[in-house]
């Protein structure tokens, strides 16, 4: 492997993190609030609501997230009515199109672990958050939200990581993001090793970091799997 | 000449794309199915490696399943592509050819989907040979059976009952994985409605017809699993 060669990659991909990061985040913030809109709507007991959310997550789950990309950033524009709507300027460009569609497709996987999250809670502390007398988004914000969302963290990690990976179909609409760059100088250069190990590493650190994160996450939200704190020596020793 | 309608589009009469369409469905059938045995075969060692493999080998298969559940697959595709080429290129021109010699991209497909559904497989049947009763494998060296014996007839059917469930998952996601081998020129069903796209300026209603192959695929291959699930799980007494 030429180590020259590798940190000169190692800097040109450096500079394509900052957007497959921002896609990332960006796809997922967005994902996050249509995926709990979702789940609402498939517990919402309303018919139409359910069989709407159930039929979304069917067609999400069911097709290529490529095929879903090439539908908005090509397809769409097949239509003049698009074409001529206040929405065109973005569109148009290819990062709101992989936005869009990373955004739907992981809302459609994210609503499901929302769910599960959701119907996580027992039925009893929603009873007694009723007897205590609170109100619906009262009992949603302080016990079912932070219970739910303990519950579905471990895989909304996993989704966020297959999220990270999903970027990488960016490139395929031109967005030059880690991926694309490692295409662009594997074509050049055709050091395929050197570019797929440098791009590797910087994925796994990503991913890595990620995993980290969540982790921490669960440890704050999980207070009482913690050990209790050790009662201070000072404290034992007083007597009465 | 007028614009095709949707229906002219995927009618297989003499300007329809139907059977060039259904070609292309029936390779995207075919990688995913070569990808998914090379991954089976792949995650059968792995999964043998994680349970019983010494420290070295054990090493070796948690690197594998950890780098490749951490990377793209577009990645690991363009990985076999490229770098398949670059082998084919050098060997030609060991004999004395000249230029560039591409790599089949069918065959580059195939490998890099069965290499990341291989990590993937590794953790189902690790996790399923865990649910198997160790009494029932001790029950067949009692017997007398020899290791082959005992694995054709006891390991694999009762391995194979608990990692249905998750064999199904990993063949959709390998199906949908198998999108991404458009990458590398094969003609298979997203190529395909690519090609469409481009010589009818009708982008929308290919891709939006792949998509319902796609979506008619995974359903028609899910239900199977559900009867093979059943199937496989006879001895089971249930609720």
């Amino acid at each position: 492997m030429d180590i020259k060669f590798a940190l000169e990659t190692f800097w040109s991909l450096a500079a394509a993190l900052p957007l497959t990061l921002q896609l990332a985040t960006t796809s997922i913030a967005l994902g996050s609030v249509l995926a709990l809109g979702l789940a609402l709507a498939r517990l919402s007991g309303i018919l139409a609501l359910d069989l709407f959310a159930r039929t979304y997550v069917f067609l999400f789950r069911g097709t290529p997230l490529l095929v879903q990309i090439f539908l908005i950033y090509y397809g769409l524009s097949q239509f003049p009515a698009v074409r001529h709507s206040i929405f065109w300027p973005l569109l148009r460009e290819p990062y709101w199109c992989a936005v869009l569609a990373l955004m739907l497709n992981t809302a459609a996987y994210a609503s499901e672990i929302i769910r599960g999250g959701l119907l996580s809670v027992p039925h009893g502390q929603v009873e007694a958050a009723r007897a205590c007398g609170m109100g619906r988004l009262m009992i949603f914000r302080r016990i079912v939200m932070p219970q739910a969302l303990r519950q579905a963290l471990p895989g909304y990690g996993n989704e966020m990581i297959s999220m990270v990976k999903a970027t990488a179909l960016a490139s395929i609409i031109t967005l030059m993001e880690i991926t694309g760059v490692a295409a662009k100088l594997i074509s050049e250069s055709y050091r395929v090793i050197e570019v797929f190990v440098v791009a590797g590493v910087i994925y796994l650190a990503i991913n890595f970091a990620l995993t980290r994160l969540v982790a921490f996450a669960e440890h704050r939200l999980n207070p009482q799997l913690r050990p209790p704190l050790p009662i201070s020596t000072e404290l034992k020793g007083e007597t009465h | 000449m007028t614009e095709p309608g949707f229906l002219d589009i995927i009618s297989f009469g003499a300007d329809g794309w139907g059977p060039a369409l259904a070609a292309g469905a029936w390779m995207t059938i075919l990688i995913a199915i070569a990808g998914f045995a090379i991954g089976g075969l792949i995650g059968t060692f792995g999964a043998w490696a994680k349970i019983s493999g010494g420290p070295v080998v054990r090493g070796c298969a948690e690197a594998y399943t950890t780098v490749l559940r951490g990377i793209p697959d577009l990645l690991v595709i363009y990985l076999f592509y490229f770098g398949g080429s670059a082998v084919v290129t050098a060997i030609g021109q060991l004999y004395g050819a000249e230029g560039f010699v591409s790599f089949p991209g069918f065959i580059a497909g195939a490998l890099a989907v069965g290499i990341t559904s291989g990590a993937q497989q590794t953790e189902v049947y690790r996790g399923a040979f865990r649910a198997v009763h160790p009494g029932e494998l001790e029950a067949a060296t009692a017997c007398g059976m020899g290791r082959f014996l005992k694995f054709r007839r006891i390991t694999v059917p009762l391995t194979l009952r608990h990692a249905l469930p998750g064999l199904g998952n990993v063949w959709q996601v390998v199906l949908k994985e198998s999108a991404l081998v458009s990458v590398t020129g094969v003609v298979e069903l997203l190529r395909q409605a690519q090609i469409g796209a481009g010589s009818t300026s009708r982008p929308f209603d290919f891709f939006f017809i792949a998509a319902m192959i796609y979506l008619a695929i995974s359903t028609v291959s899910g239900l199977i699993l559900q009867v093979t699930e059943r199937r496989f799980s006879r001895g089971v007494r249930r609720g």
